[in-house]
């Protein structure tokens, strides 16, 4: 066991280094740089503000500096918002990305994974037919609808909740509710056919065969068989929904790392860039991690090597 | 109420899919005394695995008992509640399946299911609950059970497997164990041991045993008892020794041919039942083998043929026995 | 006598006994008709009508944004002075002037957006550039993700653990970041190559559109290269793929026989389930301000600028965003069709 940990941490260390290097190249393969949009910028200045920050280096030379940089964890300084590190940034917009991110995994699991079980076990009826449709639903609308309309809805028309900022626990309906109605749906489709896969497995003849009540055969012979394709899913997915979505951020104007990442990316602030990609790689391959872990604990077959 | 331990009467058991009705069980009597060995011989889709399922009140979901009456150790199987049938399996009756690779949950201990089992039916506590465990590992035949308890399925070769189902099956000494093909995916050396150990089982816990296979070798070294089952239907049973030697259904007839037997000479040829079994969404009126019957008559093609009966426990339905007492009865009135 | 007690009341003669003539047999044997793969699955997809409905929808659908443009009297470019802002089904005083003249004015079904172009010929020609971005990208990712995942899973051994390794690393980097920067990249070099012979196309799609293809066809055929794989693994280990080696099948035979008609059913669907989620990052990409050229119109693009207003015109907004959800669900929903009727490994 320690020994399969330090192997995946040390792959997981090749991985965000072979993220960084290649994000890092191609950032700079792109024609123009982070200063080349600001017409007013006078040419000394902007040699001035390239010197400072290393730019006027060779590449390979910049490149070797950042990666001793984030060795020490330092993600170096912003290019454009003057005065602030790369550090400082993350660490105030993560956590705002993060709790709406956190709150929407888990409303994702609690309405996922019933809806899921129960649509398999009612397999056929009219609540599973039900639970389809709404299901299939919620993978077709795209987040940007569902923020904007219930935007629309919610906040303009019906003005039941607010539609700026983050203050009370109100503002935090319709995030959250955006952010968590694609994984919701996702999940109880992912787990109602996982579900209907083990409930046709030999062991449950067994379970039943012994006397077992359909409440323990479900939710301990079953459940446990289940979950292992949505312990699959909701690793990646937490990665990605606790850094944020840019289009909810922009739409319920909330200052997170989503909205941050992209408009780093259009101003060219490689630090900022290079910063993000990597803080989001390791999140990734720190779940990737985790869910193996879990994988582990939850089914005894799977030999971590 | 029936004086023997099973006492199936004229069951029909349906299963209700989007094709249609598919009649699995038509007008199937059966019975099983205490502490007996009863064979049910059949090919697949026969309806010998769904007959003992629903002696279980385990029959798979479209399917439903749409006649008849299944009594089992003086309970009406096909009145009770769901509630009311889970206070039986497992206690008074089990089951072990044919397949132990997939037969136990991957992802618990086997003590875990083991002391399932025993936790259900017994108020029994924890504690004693795995000594009982340990001492059913060791009773068929598994060495250093302690050890072995704390072991995941998958560590476990597919004898051991088998041998772990049939401990669940006992632990809580039911009078009925219920063998689905419990030796065909194991291998020819193990499946001799798996078969002993049942046997010795028996013995010892006094229980009854039906033997479902398609394995007519290993019915007649352990049933007292054989039912033929075909197209839903016994079509013949009888004891151990009417079944093999004077087997009364063509079909019967054709199975025993199929097997080969070392009293027999080299050159003799295994002979194939030719055709293939009847299609159960739409069965026939008369006979269900009859287009496979290489003595089949007008009649058998109209009419189900009734049972005709040669002594208590032996009897067969088909018309060629009918025939017989058709002519003797001519006889004995002209 | 034994016999009456089971006979009940049926009458025996003695012909009943004579031996059943061969015919007479095989008539009682009734041979379920055999159906081949393709017309069985074929059976089951007619059989299904939530499939059925979503093709008749995606089938108008794709009536209107590629037929009716062509003669549809507004055209989405078109700006009409004075006609700015309209609702639905109104008019403005240069119209109503002419309709007092006896002139016949074509409505504008959804109004017009602030530029005075008609919606509803604008709202088609979305949907027709997200359909296309959908069915397109469906084409490249199925091409190139078959190609690699069956290239991986045939050569296995070190070459599989590479070409996976980087399907890996093209998963871990985050795709925004990619997309911005290879539009950045490709702007220039498109708009040059748009500006010789043979390529002018480019400059009537917009750069940004031929971009979007060429970051689906980099990015996005990793899903499909995973499922590839694994189904080309399975079978290459498959029993009947032994079989047929065994009988001296040669590889061709095997890749064309066993393994191509094994992995179809799965690529069909797959990359019909592949096109609403093209549909579905297309439309991200416009709302994000990276889709399609103004003035050309995506869905996506549309609802994206009609957040702003949607206080006053929420119908702008309404319109595409609930039209990209219909599209995108009736795709599903016959994927979901389609698979219960070919994939046979996916069938309960």
């Amino acid at each position: 066991m320690a020994k399969y940990i330090i192997k995946r941490l040390l792959l997981a260390v090749i991985t965000v280094f072979v993220v960084a290097t290649l994000t890092f190249f191609l950032m700079n393969a792109v024609p123009g740089g982070p200063y080349e949009a600001e017409k007013s910028i006078s040419p000394t200045a902007k040699a001035a503000l390239e010197a400072k920050f290393g730019l006027d280096q060779p590449l390979f030379k910049q490149y070797l500096t950042y990666l001793k940089n984030i060795l020490h964890g330092d993600f170096g300084p912003s290019l454009k918002q003057r005065g602030r590190n790369v550090n400082d940034i993350i660490m105030t917009k993560f956590p705002v990305s993060a709790k709406i991110g956190g709150i929407s995994v888990a409303v994702a699991l609690i309405v996922g994974i019933p809806l899921g079980c129960i649509s398999a076990l009612n397999r056929g009826k009219a609540s599973d037919s039900t639970i389809i449709v709404l299901a299939t639903i919620g993978i077709a609308v795209p987040s940007f609808v569902v923020c904007s309309l219930s935007m629309y809805l919610f906040g303009v028309k019906l003005r039941w909740l607010p539609t700026v900022g983050l203050t009370t626990w109100k503002n935090y309906i319709m995030p959250v509710f955006a952010l968590s109605f694609y994984p919701s749906a996702y999940i109880t489709r992912l787990m109602r056919s996982s579900m209907l896969d083990v409930l046709g497995q030999d062991y449950m003849r067994t379970a039943r065969a012994k006397g077992v009540s359909q409440f323990v055969s479900l939710f301990k012979h079953a459940l446990r068989n289940a979950i292992l394709p949505i312990v699959t899913y909701v690793g990646p997915m937490m990665a990605y929904t606790l850094t944020g979505s840019f289009i909810i951020e922009k739409v319920f104007t909330i200052p997170g790392l989503g909205g941050e990442f992209v408009s780093s990316i259009q101003n060219r602030d490689y630090m900022m860039i290079m910063g993000t990609t990597i803080f989001l790689a390791t999140l990734m391959v720190f779940m990737t991690f985790i869910v193996d872990i879990v994988y582990k604990i939850i089914d005894p077959r799977i030999n971590l090597k | 109420m029936s004086e023997h331990l099973v006492d199936i009467k004229n069951e029909r058991l349906s299963f209700f899919t989007p094709a249609g009705e598919v009649k699995a069980l038509n007008d199937v009597s059966l019975y099983l005394e205490d502490g007996e060995v009863l064979g049910i011989v059949g090919e697949s889709g026969s309806g010998k695995s769904v007959t003992s399922y629903s002696i279980m009140g385990i029959t798979a979901d479209p399917g439903r008992i749409i006649g008849g009456t299944v009594e089992f150790n003086g309970h009406h199987i096909e009145k009770l509640s769901e509630k009311e049938m889970r206070k039986i399996r497992g206690k008074e009756v089990s089951m072990i399946f044919q397949d132990p690779m997939t037969s136990l949950n991957p992802v618990y201990t086997i003590g875990n299911q083991i002391e399932e089992a025993i936790l259900l039916h017994t108020d029994k506590s924890k504690a004693e609950a795995r000594e009982r465990a340990v001492e059913l590992l060791r009773l068929v035949g598994i060495n250093e059970p302690e050890k072995r308890i704390k072991q995941y399925p998958h560590e476990l070769s597919g004898g051991m497997r088998q041998r772990v189902m049939i401990a669940i099956a006992l632990a809580c000494e039911p009078k009925l164990l219920i063998a689905d093909e419990p030796t065909t995916a194991l291998d020819v050396t193990i499946q001799a041991q798996i078969l002993e150990l049942i046997m010795e089982l028996k013995e010892k816990l006094g229980m009854a045993v039906i033997l479902i296979t398609h394995d007519l070798g290993i019915v007649s070294s352990m049933c007292d008892r054989i039912a033929v089952m075909y197209a839903g239907k016994v079509i013949e049973c009888g004891s151990t020794d009417d079944i093999f030697y004077t087997p009364k259904h063509e079909y019967t007839r054709g199975l025993l041919r199929s097997v080969p037997r070392l009293d027999e000479k080299e050159s003799q040829r295994l002979v194939a039942i030719e055709g293939t079994p009847v299609d159960m969404l739409n069965p026939p009126a008369g006979c269900p083998f009859a287009p496979r019957c290489p003595k089949c008559m007008k009649i058998c093609l109209r009419e189900m043929p009734p049972y005709t009966y040669f002594s208590d426990i032996h009897y067969s339905a088909c018309w060629l026995n009918q025939k017989e007492e058709f002519e003797n009865a001519g006889k004995e009135e002209s | 006598m034994d016999i009456k007690k089971n006979f009940l009341s049926l009458q025996l003669k003695a012909d009943d006994f004579i031996p059943a003539t061969e015919e007479e047999k095989q008539s009682l044997v009734i041979m379920r008709e055999s159906v081949g793969f393709w017309k069985d699955g074929l059976r089951r997809l007619v059989k299904n009508k939530v499939a059925m409905v979503s093709l008749v929808f995606i089938v108008i659908i794709m009536f209107f944004s590629f037929v009716v443009p062509s003669f549809y009297p507004y055209s989405y470019e078109q700006q009409q002075k004075g006609a700015e802002n309209l609702f639905p089904m109104k008019y403005s005083a240069n119209e109503l002037q002419r309709i007092e003249e006896g002139e016949k004015v074509f409505p504008h079904f959804l109004g017009t957006d602030k530029l005075g172009r008609d919606y509803a010929v604008r709202v088609m020609v979305g949907s027709r550039i997200s359909l296309t971005v959908g069915l397109v990208a469906a084409v490249i990712i199925l091409v190139i993700g078959s190609l690699y995942g069956s290239i991986a899973a045939f050569f296995g051994g070190w070459v599989d653990i590479i070409m996976m390794r980087i399907v890996d690393i093209i998963y871990t980097i985050p795709d925004v970041l990619l997309i911005v920067l290879l539009s950045f990249a490709l702007k220039a070099p498109l708009k040059a190559l748009s500006a010789t012979q043979g390529f002018k196309w480019i400059g009537v799609v917009g750069p940004n559109l031929v971009s979007i293809f060429i970051v689906f066809a980099l990015l996005y055929w990793v899903g499909m290269a995973r499922i590839v794989r694994s189904q080309v693994l399975v079978l290459r280990e498959s029993e009947y793929v032994t079989a047929a080696r065994a009988l001296g099948a040669n590889n061709s035979r095997i890749v064309r026989k066993h393994l191509l008609t094994n992995c179809i059913g799965t690529l069909i669907v797959t990359t019909t389930l592949q096109i609403p989620s093209s549909i579905f990052t297309e439309s991200y990409l416009s709302f994000l301000g990276l889709g399609v050229a103004v003035p050309l119109p995506s869905l996506g693009s549309l609802a994206s600028s009609a957040i702003n207003g949607m206080n006053t015109y929420p119908y702008l907004l309404i319109a595409p965003a609930v039209l990209i959800s219909l599209i995108i669900l009736s795709f599903n929903l016959f994927g979901d069709g389609l698979r219960d009727a070919f994939d046979p490994k996916m069938k309960k």
